[in-house]
């Protein structure tokens, strides 16, 4: 088994470890970096509360390994707050819609969300439901989530109305 | 080497120590090469050892799970010359790091493209298709890939890189039965090539499955090409089925000269279901297949005619 030393920034501050090549990305961020904000689920891909941005793409970390992410940046729910506690506004957007109960889920949908919001594209309703729909939560019924996006989406102008949602004939 | 092998089925899932031992996967060594070459030398000196490394959204899991236990990983993202598609003549070629979600906006004109870009929005979820790639999912062979359907539809050409060179395999000949290939040991999928259909060809594609990015449960992708109002050539792959992808010739060759209409796709989508063979498992009834396979033949049909 390979031990390797790794280097990677996760919002923003640079992380120097040494792990097993067996070590995933989320025990990494968890163990490792004392970044605990980053859950994990199921490990093998369902859930995707363990999802975090690498080089600002949405990826499951239980499905990467750490020695992986050699000089990439990493962004986790640890970073998206103020560094007085402020919620940013799509955080503060799930508390205001009831888009979390217990939280278990909460950093996944929230950096998934992160994601969405942050793409060139503006969210429609059917992209809303598609890409949400890639993570599990076993309390809310999702509605919260999705209204919390949405809200979260309007307030900061990448919200469109157009994108009927489409079923098949 | 490591001092925390012992321990793991002992510990509990709330650990704060930062040597905790919470690997689930078996341990394993593991090499990034930078070059394809170096990719076949470190696969030939391992053997039978030497698993690849593509996006990891299926052999992490199977890891996790321990039904995969490779002492070695070959992971290929460092190797950068592997991370294209390149429309070239009338084919597409792909590149064994192409990530499932380049394809959700078309990589090339014409249908093959369009076709292409509806698929990939059905394969799994969207973290997932932003590291899962393309020759990925033809390698591991899934019997409900989307991917696999889609090549065999097209009727692609594989192109492997091994200790004796490099090889084309035609998609028929590569899909053996569930999750087996032909792919030999040391190899490496290195392309996947399909022809870039001209515009006299039109693509539909129709899947079912119970909750949004799970595996379908049946799928067709279909290709024609209409000439003078007749249909002349025909193609439809079923997915979800067998252990593999597979062609519905009988119901392909019943529309050969037809021209598109409502009632020849309903007769070809219950030639179709005639002719597959499902099996009864724990995610449905072989009936209940039978009867996705006329639904989704019939859609993918319908799709095709329209476009
Ligand atoms: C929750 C979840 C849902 C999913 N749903 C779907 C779905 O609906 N449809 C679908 O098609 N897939 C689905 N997948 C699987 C996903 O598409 C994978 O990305 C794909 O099956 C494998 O591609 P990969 O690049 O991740 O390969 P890896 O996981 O890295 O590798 C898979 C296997 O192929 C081998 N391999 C990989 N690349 C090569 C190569 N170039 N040459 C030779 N061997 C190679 C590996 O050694 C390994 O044995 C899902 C996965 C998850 C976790
Ligand atoms: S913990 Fe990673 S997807 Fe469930
Ligand atoms: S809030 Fe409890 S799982 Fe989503």
């Amino acid at each position: 088994m390979s031990r390797h030393r790794t280097t990677f920034t996760v919002n923003g501050q640079t992380q120097c470890v040494e792990i097993e090549a067996r070590r995933t990305l989320a025990e990494t961020l968890r163990e490792n970096c004392g970044l605990t904000g980053t859950h994990v689920g199921c490990e093998h891909g369902v859930c995707g509360a363990c999802t975090v941005l690498v080089d600002d793409a949405p990826m499951r970390s239980c499905l990467i390994f750490g020695v992986q992410v050699d000089g990439a940046a990493i962004r986790t729910i640890e970073g998206l707050a103020a560094a007085d506690g402020t919620l940013n506004a799509l955080q503060q957007a799930f508390q205001d819609h009831h888009g979390l109960q217990c939280g278990f889920c909460t950093p996944g949908f929230l950096m998934l969300a992160t994601w969405m919001l942050e793409r060139p594209q503006k969210i429609t309703e059917a992209s809303l439901r598609e890409v949400m729909s890639s993570n599990l939560c076993r309390c809310t019924g999702y509605q919260g989530i999705l209204d919390a996006v949405r809200a979260a989406a309007r307030r900061l102008g990448r919200w469109d109305d157009a994108g009927a949602i489409s079923t098949p004939a | 080497m490591d001092p925390v092998g012992a321990a793991p089925l002992l510990c509990t899932p709330f650990r704060t120590s930062s040597v905790g031992p919470s690997m689930k996967p078996a341990a394993f060594d593991y090499h990034a090469p930078a070059t394809l070459d170096q990719a076949l030398d470190l696969l030939r000196n391992h053997g039978e050892e030497a698993r690849i490394l593509a996006g990891g959204q299926s052999l992490v899991p199977t890891m996790a799970f321990r039904m995969a236990r490779p002492s070695v990983l070959v992971d290929i993202n460092r190797i950068s010359a592997l991370a294209y598609t390149k429309a070239e003549g009338n084919s597409l070629r792909i590149g064994a790091l192409a990530r499932h979600a380049w394809f959700e906006t078309p990589v090339a004109a014409g249908p093959v493209g369009a076709l292409l870009a509806q698929v990939a929005h059905s394969i799994a979820h969207a973290p997932i298709r932003q590291r899962g790639t393309f020759c990925g999912s033809l390698a591991h062979a899934d019997p409900a890939s989307e991917w696999c359907a889609t090549v065999l539809a097209l009727g692609g050409t594989l192109l492997l890189a091994g200790p004796d060179g490099r090889r084309e395999i035609a998609a028929a000949d590569w899909f053996q039965g569930v999750f087996t290939t032909a792919i030999e040991p040391g190899e490496m999928l290195a392309e996947v090539r399909l022809p870039l259909l001209d515009p006299g060809w039109r693509c539909g594609f129709a899947e079912f499955s119970r909750r949004a990015g799970d595996f379908a449960l049946t799928m067709a992708v279909v290709a024609i090409r209409i000439e003078d109002g007749g249909m002349r050539e025909v193609r439809i792959a079923l997915g979800g089925i067998g252990g593999r992808p597979e062609l519905a010739s009988r119901a392909a060759a019943l529309l050969i000269g037809q021209p598109p209409s409502a009632a020849i796709a309903r007769e070809a989508a219950a030639c179709a279901a005639a002719d597959c063979d499902p099996q009864d498992d724990i995610h449905a009834p072989a009936d209940y297949r039978r009867d996705l396979v006329r639904s989704m033949v019939r859609r993918a049909l319908t799709q095709a005619f329209a476009a």
